[in-house]
């Protein structure tokens, strides 16, 4: 088993690094300067050179990601368990959530810089791209309750409270997990939207504005560093809710159990 | 001889939302002690009868009477499925009926662990329910129904899924417990040969009129074990009981268009 995890990591790290070394050859086989596509080599020393701008950007746009994360889950989880007290509540409210979910960030984004800060602004678009998906999912996961395991709690007369605390919360926790990985990645991408669209600048500014401030000034290395550090961010933020979803459902739930195990 | 039945259906019928009529006019009397068999086709109407008992749904006319309305409000229900929580243990998905009438863990252990032992889990107390066989899945499911000492236990086909070999173990493990706890059972089932292993009366449903074609009454004091399956007293029954549900079963096919 450790072999094939150990396999299962080496693989995926040895394409990758496959991958950065034919980018680096082609580079400097063909020659081709660093304004039109830098080096793997040159965006690592780039990155190490504007560290501490490329860093304190990155802390804004993951402190913003995190605090829509946080702010989505609490309201999504809320207005799921509300959905699941009454048919009316779901068919007067739900149309609201799904109306922001299919319309697209970008479009939403410059309205809302009118109406709020900048900082403000980014927040609000992070939180209503990462709402949807877990409300959906978490009102999906209080639905789907086992009829057998209701009839059990029906046949032994539990309460209203019992039901939820005992049967709908547990069975739910499944779906709320796969919501809240699904939100999370989808936090970072509206902030790094709504950043874009901002165009804030000076102190406090994410990693989005850095690319468009690298892009005026043609520095692509410094531009492909901020992407990279996006990207890392978003494998960091996927990987610490599949971790969580792994230490909550392992022991109980096929979605996070091995085969054999 | 007991005189009141202790549960009476009185012209019981139900139709289901969309539209399906599964009984009509059922009239059965369920005695104290008794272990009592619905055998039928599928879609006859016997697992809508038990749940029409244990109080799960409403019948759409007619009356189900208990003799002693409090022994209502403690069933013991086996379905066909284990119907167990995934994300607990074996210890805390017997003791979730007694959780639910608010009693603390620390004082429903003893009874957890006597059910526990009753069905012989006593080893498998932390573990999930899906480490377990389908046969220990289901001896959890009959402990969570006997923790609460039910005087009356409904079991819904609780050995349909499982094979042969645990089939009869578990049919052999029922009886015992039924000596021991004196609890009257109402066991729905398809298979003939359990109904006559297991019952001291056996109804054979038809599934055309949801009515009842024969009722077999079967020697209580007989011992049941491995041997009497050889009987031919065993046959005997078996034999009645098989017509009886052929019977049942030419009435569907004589009805289907």
């Amino acid at each position: 088993m450790t072999l094939n995890r150990l396999r299962d990591a080496i693989i995926p790290l040895l394409v990758f690094l496959l991958t950065l070394g034919v980018w680096e050859a082609i580079v400097d086989y063909k020659n081709i300067p660093p304004y039109i596509l830098p080096a793997p080599s040159t965006i690592a020393a780039k990155l190490v050179e504007d560290r501490a701008l490329l860093f304190s950007s990155l802390l804004v746009t993951l402190g913003v990601t995190l605090k829509a994360l946080v702010i989505a889950t609490i309201s999504a989880v809320a207005l799921a368990l509300l959905l699941a007290q009454s048919k009316w509540l779901e068919r007067a409210l739900l149309p609201f959530a799904i109306i922001l979910q299919v319309t697209p960030i970008i479009a939403i984004a410059p309205l809302l810089l009118i109406y709020l800060s900048p900082g403000t602004a980014v927040l609000v678009c992070a939180f209503l791209v990462a709402f949807f998906p877990i409300l959906s999912n978490t009102a999906l996961g209080l639905a789907s309750v086992d009829h057998g395991l209701q009839d059990v709690f029906d046949l032994y007369h539990a309460t209203g409270w019992q039901k939820f605390l005992y049967l709908r919360l547990p069975s739910a926790l499944p779906q709320f997990l796969a919501g809240l990985r699904i939100g999370g990645g989808l936090a970072l991408i509206g902030a790094i939207v709504a950043e874009l669209a901002a165009g804030a600048s000076g102190q406090g500014t994410g990693l989005a504005f850095r690319i468009v401030e690298a892009g005026f000034r043609l520095d692509i290395p410094r531009m492909f560093a901020a992407l990279a550090l996006i990207s890392l961010s978003g494998l960091a933020i996927y990987g610490a809710l599949a971790w969580l979803s792994h230490l909550l459902l392992h022991n109980w739930h096929e979605s996070a159990r091995e085969r054999g195990a | 001889m007991i005189d009141a039945p202790l549960i009476s259906l009185q012209e019981v019928s139900k139709t289901y939302a969309n539209g399906v009529a599964v009984l009509k006019g059922l009239d059965l009397a369920v005695n104290a002690g008794e272990t009592l068999t619905l055998l039928g086709p599928s879609g006859c109407g016997k697992s809508t009868a038990l749940r029409l008992i244990a109080g799960l749904i409403a019948p759409t006319s007619g009356d189900i009477v208990w003799s002693n309305p409090t022994l209502r409000k403690n069933l013991g229900v086996v379905f066909q499925e284990p119907t167990l929580l995934p994300w607990a243990s074996v210890f805390d998905n017997v003791y979730l009926p007694l959780r639910l009438t608010g009693e603390k863990r620390e004082k429903a252990e003893p009874r957890i662990r006597h059910a526990l032992a009753r069905v012989g889990l006593s080893d498998f107390a932390a573990a999930l329910p899906r480490e377990l066989s389908g046969g220990m899945k289901m001896r959890c499911a009959i402990a969570r129904a006997l923790v609460t000492e039910p005087a009356v236990i409904l079991m819904d086909e609780p050995f349909a899924a499982l094979d042969e070999v645990t089939r009869f173990q578990l049919n052999d493990d029922l009886l015992a417990l039924k000596l021991e706890l004196r609890a009257t059972i109402i066991f729905v089932t398809h298979s003939v040969y359990e109904s006559a292993y297991l019952s001291t009366r056996i109804i054979v449903m038809s599934k055309v009129r949801g009515a009842i074609i024969d009722e077999i009454i079967i020697d209580p004091a007989l011992t049941r074990n491995a041997e009497f399956r050889h009987t031919d007293h065993f046959a005997e029954i078996c034999r009645r009981a098989s017509l009886a549900l052929r019977h049942a079963t030419d009435e569907n096919i004589g009805t289907t268009p």
